[in-house]
């Protein structure tokens, strides 16, 4: 628990961010009787939750201009949900409030994390490369903080280098892989050519694929390795070189129907589309591309988020911004569920058979009590409207059609401790 | 031998008000309901006797929530791309106004005493009631994010609404302007509906796949419905639209992509059945006699026709494109 309530309270008189006092002063000068009611909630000694934001900037080297990371990328998901979360405190004397921590690469976390924990903090949520999370789940467990990884997509964190105290709410490179697999498959496109990038990243990208293919029954006709040779994405020469690039690293390809592209380090496969030597759809890092969100989703209720994420934060709102804000909402599920902001009892309330979060994916998320993992739908974009959903139909399970994507409970190997 | 007098006396209840709705039938006056085609930007006219579409008139941009005036002159028709709600004569189903209901509006109900149009205001998470004759809004509340449904008590002193992602069901002392009770129930709250004499409240939770039983009075959630369709994974089960037969014994509940409506005993909270309808039902309506149930089916582009004593689907009628919301008049 906590160690000073008093303490807490003050804090979250400062940190409770511009968008929950905009909030505050956009209801106060609606009509009716909700100042009586916020000097009630006040008088009533709210439970006041500090959630920690630690992140990683990432690269702003993206092929497309319109992917570079923005200054208030994730934490604008999260305080979204803080606002969400805090209309709903204003219910139940709750208050939210969060604490942004923004690392260069390299940075350390743990000491990010430990400045936080001395200030009270034992909810964080963060977006940092899979040994920083492992370091920072390590370092955060002798004071019972629970951590919901809401970047790294490794599988390996939610498998063999699993963890008690972490949620992890990002899919799993295997999850985004088979849900892009089960449509392909439904699409009847079953011959790929592997692209493989030459970053370990990449690597474990197209290991998912393989996995993926074989799960499915899709074949990979051939691999290629691009190889990252340095150098920026984005010139004013223009698009000469890459026209003429592609086609010709493509050429004398096996026969196949689509093109995957693995590329986490977005180095080639946003240059693919419209340039390989046969005509054949680029999936994968480019083209077709599996993700938990897209500025353009707008299924069902999907547009009401949208909205207000415009309408805060005056951009799109990310994969990235989507995972923070789904992390703060399960806390805040959590914390009305509960009314308290233990993080024990917040674990067992989403570990509880009757959780589940509306996320705008067409049902609940929930989350798997072997791994800790969310269960989500994945989503199928080219960035201008929501292609498919996955899982796609027919795809069974015993349990939950979620479960079809990543590992399954009989294959983990994840022990919690 | 009190069983059987009580039987005659019932059933020759029932066959007096056969009697007297006969004329009705084949008669100029037959009921008729109108159907919101979400996709299709119109309603669609069904005559309750032939069971058929006899009319489809366009509307403004993505139609849903509707509803009757109390005099069934007027329909209310929720335009969420156009921002506002239409409002529709039923004789010449020519647009004669609209009511500023701000952005997005998606469901709505009118008063019992008839004069207001309450409907929540997503963007901006209010309740606002709109005074129909003078079109104008008279009062706003402050609700949970996301507000959507709505309900009245039948006695119209309280307004309900139901927030979807604070998953709170709202109870406002209209009168008074205050809430009486923030009611926390399973995620995603998206329908609510009084039963028959204002003793319970109804709370359909789509991403939660449960009915919460509120107690009004004592405003706590008393019992929570599950359903279990066998052969179904439970995240297909999406309850949404409620409605109570004429006599409050059974109550009904569209299920959304489970194309089912569940068919409840009110007074046990027993699931006595579930009847296929077709895709991705959406809302209920019951006929004014009380003898059909209507459900919109928004996938399959159809309606299906309820007999209510029997239980069974006696028909499905095509309609426009995605049919979302459902209102029936008397004639």
């Amino acid at each position: 628990m906590f160690t000073s309530q008093a303490m807490l309270k003050r804090s979250s008189l400062v940190d409770f961010g511009y968008h929950g006092l905009k909030a505050l002063c956009a209801l106060s000068v609606v009509a009716f009787a909700l100042c009586a009611t916020l000097s009630r909630s006040a008088a009533a000694d709210p439970l006041a939750v500090k959630v920690g934001v630690i992140r990683e900037a990432h690269s702003r080297e993206t092929i497309s201009i319109l992917d570079i990371p923005p200054a208030d990328d994730f934490i604008a998901g999260a305080r979204m949900a803080m606002d969400d979360n805090n209309t709903t405190g204003r219910f139940l004397d709750q208050s939210f409030s969060v604490v942004d921590a923004k690392l260069t690469p390299g940075e350390d976390a743990v000491a990010a994390l430990k400045g936080m924990l001395d200030d009270g903090v034992r909810l964080f949520i963060v977006d940092l490369p899979p040994a920083e999370v492992l370091a920072v789940a390590d370092a955060a467990r002798a004071s019972s903080a629970l951590v919901f990884n809401a970047g790294a997509p490794d599988d390996r964190l939610r498998e063999e280098n699993c963890r008690a105290n972490v949620i992890h709410v990002s899919p799993t490179r295997s999850m985004l892989t088979d849900g892009l697999a089960q449509y392909l498959i439904w699409k009847q496109w079953r011959g790929w050519l592997l692209v493989v990038g030459s970053h370990p990243e990449d690597q474990l990208l197209a290991e998912a694929y393989r996995r993926s293919a074989k799960k499915f029954g899709a074949k990979i006709v051939e691999e290629r390795v691009y190889e990252d040779t340095g150098g920026g994405r984005r010139s004013d020469s223009g698009s000469v070189q890459v026209q003429r690039q592609m086609p010709v690293f493509t050429q004398n390809a096996p026969d196949y129907d689509v093109l995957v592209a693995a590329d986490e380090s977005e180095v080639f496969a946003g240059f693919l589309p419209y340039r390989t030597w046969d005509p054949r759809p680029v999936v994968g890092s480019a083209g077709l591309r599996p993700v938990s969100w897209d500025p353009s989703h707008e299924f069902w209720g999907a547009v009401q988020l949208q909205n207000r994420f415009q309408r805060a934060f005056k951009r799109g709102m990310n994969a990235r911004d989507n995972q923070a804000w789904e992390a703060m909402r399960l806390i805040g599920d959590a914390v009305a569920h509960t009314k308290s902001a233990d993080p024990k009892a917040i674990r067992d309330d989403l570990l509880s058979p009757g959780f589940a979060l509306g996320a705008f994916k067409g049902q609940g998320l929930t989350v798997r009590s072997w791994n800790q993992q969310l269960r989500q739908p994945i989503l199928l974009t080219d960035g201008r409207a929501t292609v498919s959903v996955s899982p796609q139909e027919g795809f069974l399970h015993q349990t939950s059609e979620l479960d079809t994507l990543g590992f399954d409970r009989p294959e983990t190997k994840c022990k919690l401790q | 031998m009190q069983t059987s007098v009580k039987h005659m006396a019932r059933r020759g209840v029932s066959l007096a008000l056969l009697a007297g709705l006969w004329p009705l039938s084949g008669s100029a006056h037959a009921m008729t309901a109108y159907i919101t085609n979400e996709k299709g930007n119109s309603i669609s006219v069904i005559d309750l006797d032939k069971l058929e579409v006899t009319r489809t008139v366009k509307t403004g941009q993505r139609p849903r929530g509707i509803a009757l005036s109390k005099d069934d002159a007027l329909m209310f028709v929720c335009l969420g791309d156009d921002d506002t709600i239409a409002v529709i004569d039923t004789k010449t189903l020519k647009e004669v106004g609209e009511l500023p209901s701000g952005p997005d509006p998606e469901q709505l109900r009118v008063s019992p005493d008839g004069k207001l149009v309450f409907v929540a205001n997503e963007n901006d998470a209010l309740l606002t009631a709109i005074d129909i004759a003078t079109r104008k809004v008279v009062s706003e509340y402050p609700v949970g994010v996301e507000p959507e449904g709505v309900a009245v008590s039948p006695d119209g002193s309280i307004v309900v609404n139901t927030s979807e992602t604070t998953s709170m069901a709202h109870l406002i002392d209209w009168r008074n302007k205050k809430a009486v009770a923030n009611i926390l129930v399973d995620p995603r709250p998206r329908y609510a509906e009084y039963n028959k004499d204002g003793s319970e409240l109804w709370v359909t939770s789509e991403v939660g796949g449960t009915v919460s039983v509120i107690d009004p009075v004592k405003h706590i959630v008393k019992q929570k419905i599950s359903f279990d369709v066998p052969g179904l994974a439970k995240e297909q089960i999406q309850p949404v639209g409620i409605r109570f037969s004429a006599d409050g014994k059974l109550a009904f509940v569209a299920t959304g992509p489970a194309n089912r409506v569940a068919v409840i005993d009110a007074a046990t909270k027993q699931v006595l059945k579930y009847l296929l309808v077709g895709q991705r039902v959406w809302q209920l309506e019951l006929t004014p006699d009380g003898k059909y149930l209507l459900s919109t089916n928004g996938v399959s582009n159809d309606v299906s026709v309820i007999d209510v004593a029997a239980l069974k689907v006696i028909k499905s009628i095509p309609v426009g494109s995605f049919p979302w919301g459902v209102a029936i008049s008397k004639q």
